[in-house]
């Protein structure tokens, strides 16, 4: 088994046990893992999910879009991994919080393809006719890492701290409006928790888009037409307890709700 | 019980020589306060031209350890023309906001005023940029403080009016750029949930005072996200989905 497998296998324990591990990349472990390192762990650890879960890639999920995220881990680009279907929930779903470690939620809009697209050089004009339209979608995190002390290595390769994605089901096409403009409130048990709007998403969703087709581009990964991407949160992630009702209500998009409970499956 | 009666002097003078004083205000209540506001506007000498509205997020009033909204005047004079700069030299310590205003098309006064009713008597909205400028150093202040300063009431510029038809205020999306570069972003709702909601409170407010919101007259409805200093050469702009932008170069 190389060390990036072994690796995987632990973060895929720690996800599995719900029993979150030390940072890869703590000053005191000796490891040297840099960033291709991390995107091969995060790859191993896809594999894992597969074999166990079953389901298939049927997207992507943009992280650390936003510029105080970036200034934290003292990066100047997101992150990215692929959204499995396992991990994915309708809008109105019942997340079980026994069944993971520490979540957060943050809206976001999910933008759909219709078209493949294959880096590099995608403009994000060929991005916006790639896209058939976007979707109100509600990502909630995870870190395997203990007290979410994450580096960039340990984001990505712990699935870019991926946990569940919700979605709402009406794709809104791109016609006559600005994603980066579009407004979001998500409220919390009804009351107003944080707003944004679309350009919090690395300044245009539509943008993201290509970035993460150029950045795939290397590694001979094309987006699918029917895939989705998640674009990134448009306000700061926040924790969420048993009984909270999360709900993201967008301009254009409609809303998203997600449940919380703890214990019942 | 000290009256502060001497509050909108030094204020008055804090402006015109554009030096902050020490908010120093301990005892002063809310109700006295607005008080201090009017014989700060007298003393000014510059009648009223639009009404703003501060401390209007819930972030902003848990900060400030406060559980309401606060309202001033921008007095002649301070509107920033399309194609003017902002003189920042003639304040103290100048921030900018994002914000959408109402122009009301209706008288609206009472206790019972509804955000309903002020979409009913609005005749158009704009997006805006409201200029800062707190006369206690370091924006250091309290709810009474900042009333009588005015509620730090210094500059605006406004873009063009749009009517309300087919717009949710709470979801319109608003993004914040500070010499092309992505500030902050927010929706309507980060305005007490609703920027209507916040006209609501200002009217109802006025009504304990015997006064109304009259017709014509433009309110800002508070901030969407959080103020942001600026300086000589920075360029301002806001963006608000549906309603349009406005953009505001600072000079010396």
């Amino acid at each position: 088994m190389t060390n990036h497998e072994s690796i995987a296998e632990v973060l895929h324990h720690a996800m599995r046990t719900r029993q979150p591990i030390a940072p890869l990349t703590s000053p005191e472990s000796s490891s040297s893992l840099d960033v291709d390192d991390a995107y091969q762990i995060q790859q191993e650890m896809v594999r894992l999910i597969l074999d166990a879960d079953g389901g298939r890639p049927i997207g992507y999920k943009l992280g650390l879009t936003s510029k105080p995220m970036q200034e934290m881990l003292g990066v100047d680009q997101p992150d990215y991994a692929p959204v499995l279907s396992s991990m994915v929930f309708p809008d109105g779903h019942t997340v079980d919080l026994d069944r993971y470690i520490q979540p957060r939620v943050e809206a976001e809009i999910a933008l759909v393809l219709g078209e493949d697209l294959t880096g590099p050089g995608v403009t994000p004009m060929q991005a916006w006719r790639a896209v058939d339209g976007a979707v109100a979608a509600i990502e909630m995190v995870d870190s395997r890492i203990q007290d979410w002390k994450i580096g960039l290595v340990d984001t990505i390769s712990d699935l870019a701290s991926s946990a569940a994605t919700i979605l709402a089901s009406r794709v809104v096409p791109l016609d006559g409006w600005d994603p980066r403009l579009t407004g979001m409130v998500v409220s919390r048990n009804g009351r107003v928790a944080d707003s944004g709007a679309g350009a919090a998403a690395l300044g245009d969703p539509v943008g993201a888009v290509a970035w993460l087709a150029n950045t795939l581009a290397p590694y001979g990964v094309t987006l699918e037409a029917g895939w989705f991407v998640m674009t990134g949160a448009l306000h700061r992630a926040f924790p969420v307890e048993a009984g909270d009702v999360v709900r993201a209500d967008f301009d254009r998009l409609g809303s998203v709700t997600v449940h919380f409970t703890r214990g019942q499956s | 019980m000290n009256d502060y009666a001497d509050l909108p002097r030094r204020l008055a003078d804090a402006i015109t020589t554009r030096t902050a004083i020490s908010p120093d205000a301990d005892e002063l209540t809310v109700s006295r306060a607005y008080e201090l506001q009017d014989e700060l506007i007298s003393l000014l000498g510059r009648a009223p031209v639009a009404a703003k509205l501060g401390l209007t997020s819930v972030a902003k009033q848990q900060q400030m350890n406060v559980d309401e909204p606060a309202y001033g005047w921008l007095l002649q004079g301070s509107h920033v023309e399309v194609g003017n700069e902002l003189a920042c030299g003639e304040l103290i310590q100048p921030r900018v906001e994002p914000e959408i205003a109402f122009l009301m098309g209706r008288d609206l006064e009472g206790p019972d005023v509804t955000a309903t009713d002020v979409l009913r008597a609005t005749e158009a909205v704009l997006p805006a940029i409201d200029v800062l400028d707190s006369r206690y150093a370091g924006y250091w202040f309290t709810l009474p403080a900042v009333v009588a300063d005015n509620v730090s009431s210094a500059r605006y510029a406004v873009g063009n009016p749009v009517p309300l038809s087919q717009i949710d205020l709470r979801l319109v999306g608003c993004v914040f750029e500070v010499d092309g570069r992505l500030v902050a972003t927010a929706a309507g709702a980060a305005i007490l949930d609703h920027p209507a909601a916040a006209v609501a409170w200002f009217v109802r407010a006025l009504a304990l005072r015997g006064r109304r919101l009259e017709a014509g007259t433009l309110v800002l409805a508070g901030a969407m996200t959080a103020a942001v200093p600026v300086s000589p050469g920075q360029v301002v702009r806001a963006t608000i989905d549906r309603i349009g932008s406005v953009e505001l170069r600072c000079g010396p």
